[in-house]
């Protein structure tokens, strides 16, 4: 049985244009200890794929499973990180952002110290237990985030572009310490991204998706062996392969873009 | 310089230390700018009461004052106006908090609870609390009870507004990330969006006790008897003894400063200066 299981996911909403599909149709099988990506353009509703699974979202349509049960809203077996640094509690110390789940759990004190000491270890963040958020650096900040997401132990791991605001040098260590925390603790990962690179060093498997509504459009099993390095033939080869995915999609969506143009060109001068 | 150094080896750990520097050496270097303004301004005053603009017996010298200020804080009625001053706008200012803190923090939350209130506040607001003096005089006679009130009026709103606006300005990700770690109704409360909504908190607190000391002397000068900092200044004029009037004004000054800067700056910075949600104060 997969760990996480959608079917039939599709999502609309009411703009003051009309409805609009962000998501369509979605069925999504993804295994324990699995590590997904999401790629796909802006807007392709990859961020509301996740949100969805999250429980922030509830679908218009189709039903969501994790562990065969169909999820309601939020719940403890799922652990969320942001693309935004400022998720983190301002007022809290770093270890005390990471303890905030095992609080909401209801457990002790001195316990709770201790396992969001061995988080924070885990990102090698251990040090900066007693520092406050604004004295850490954007990196530092999303892995205090990553490690708040995996104290309370969930089985389930979201990361929404957690790392698209760092710098390249800093995502490429951040990717490798995913990497390395994921090995470590056997989560299945949900992770968005529009960065093929970083889809390609982390994931099992690809999903690409398409925007309008937003669609699964290709998987794409990735058979590299880990640890990966993003400079072999392989590795580029895959890379390639992913962009041509989300290029043509890119074109069509060029084109299209190109006639709404014109169109409301048109439109502009006449009633001009 | 070292500081400077230390920073760029360990990335941002040595931010904190270098930060406390800053923030002493800041601290000593506005006492010592205080510290010259005032003496500044003591001598110009000191000036024009050598000048005899003035009668001497209008215009006090420093000396006077200050021998008159030792003597009614050695014989203790200094000591006794304060005390009264002080209980009424602390009793004020705690019911005001009771009151503007809950309230404000239920009309961001609750719509129907903010269209009641926010045209009454809005329309109240702007009443100058002094001006109810002589009504609450008429219905609620001379003593603390009047000047109790005054202040309760007078700080409300601050407290209340600020609160309202803190809590609308907490960012919805904190609430999102807590509501995915677990956290319930109440800890969401207690837990988000008080922390979140501080820095407008305690700005509204600041306010509200900066009003409440401004409108407890005013409302002292004509609702009270016998005691209290504004009180006796109206009482001195009566007799002509501007040296009392001055001892009193400066008392008023100094107790406004040392909660304004002492208290709620030492709170602001226990709280949200240490948090990094407000700019440290401007060197």
């Amino acid at each position: 049985m997969p760990h996480i299981e959608l079917r039939e996911v599709s999502l609309e909403y009411d703009t003051p244009g009309g409805r609009v599909s962000a998501v369509e149709n979605v069925d999504l099988a993804v295994e324990q200890s699995e590590f997904l990506c999401l790629v796909g353009p802006s807007g392709c509703g990859k961020t509301t794929l996740l949100n969805l699974i999250a429980g922030f979202l509830t679908p218009s349509r189709g039903e969501i499973r994790i562990g065969g049960q169909a999820i309601s809203g939020l719940g403890f077996d799922r652990g969320v990180v942001f693309q935004d640094f400022a998720q983190l509690f301002p007022w809290r110390t770093a270890l005390g952002n990471v303890a905030f789940g095992l609080e909401m759990k209801g457990v002790g004190w001195r316990e709770r110290e201790e396992i969001a000491l061995r988080h924070l270890e885990l990102v090698g963040l251990a040090k900066f237990a007693r520092a406050y958020p604004h004295h850490l650096s954007g990196g530092m900040q999303q892995r205090v985030a990553i490690a708040r997401a995996l104290a309370y132990n969930p089985a389930v791991l979201l990361m929404d572009e957690p790392f698209a605001a760092l710098d390249a040098l800093t995502r490429d260590e951040m990717q490798r310490l995913v990497a390395e925390v994921w090995r470590e603790t056997g989560k299945t990962v949900i992770y968005v991204t529009h960065n093929v690179a970083e889809a390609v060093y982390l994931a099992d498997r690809v999903i690409v998706m398409t925007a309008h509504p937003g669609r699964v459009k290709r998987e794409m099993a990735i058979a590299i062996k880990r640890p990966r390095d993003p400079l072999s033939l392989e590795f580029v080869d895959y890379q390639k392969r992913l962009l041509y995915e989300l290029g043509q999609r890119t074109g069509q969506e060029e084109a299209e873009e190109t006639a709404e143009i014109r169109r409301i060109g048109t439109t502009g001068r006449t009633r001009g | 310089m070292t500081a400077a150094i230390d920073n760029v080896g360990t990335g941002r750990a040595g931010a904190d230390r270098s930060a406390k520097d800053r923030a002493g050496t800041g601290r000593a270097l506005s006492l010592r700018r205080a510290a010259v303004a005032l003496a500044a301004a003591a001598i110009a005053y000191q000036a024009v009461a050598w000048g005899g603009l003035f009668p001497a017996v209008l215009f006090p010298g420093i000396p006077v004052i200050a021998t008159t200020l030792w003597g009614m804080i050695r014989d203790g009625t200094m000591e006794m106006h304060a005390a009264f001053t002080l209980y009424r706008v602390l009793v004020g200012f705690v019911l005001a908090i009771l009151v503007g803190l809950p309230l404000g923090v239920m009309m961001a939350r609750f719509r129907p609870v903010e269209n009641f209130f926010l045209p009454l506040v809005s329309a109240l607001m702007p009443i100058p609390s002094f001006s109810l003096v002589p009504l609450f005089m008429l219905w609620f006679g001379i003593g603390n009870l009047t000047t109790i009130l005054i202040v309760l009026y007078a700080a409300t709103f601050p407290i209340l507004f600020n609160t309202w606006s803190g809590v609308r300005a907490v960012n919805p990700l904190w609430l999102r990330a807590a509501g995915a770690m677990g956290a319930d109704e109440k800890a969401l409360f207690w837990k988000v969006i008080i922390p979140g909504a501080s820095p407008l908190i305690i700005t509204g607190l600041r306010q509200g006790f900066l009003r409440s000391w401004i409108a407890v002397i005013g409302a002292e000068m004509i609702a009270a008897s016998q005691w209290g900092l504004g009180w006796v200044i109206f009482d001195a004029e009566q007799f002509l003894n501007t040296n009392i009037m001055m001892a009193s004004v400066v008392v008023i000054g100094v107790i406004g400063f040392v909660f304004e800067r002492l208290v709620f700056g030492s709170i602001e910075r226990a709280t949200v200066s240490r948090w990094g949600m407000v700019r440290l104060e401007r060197r």
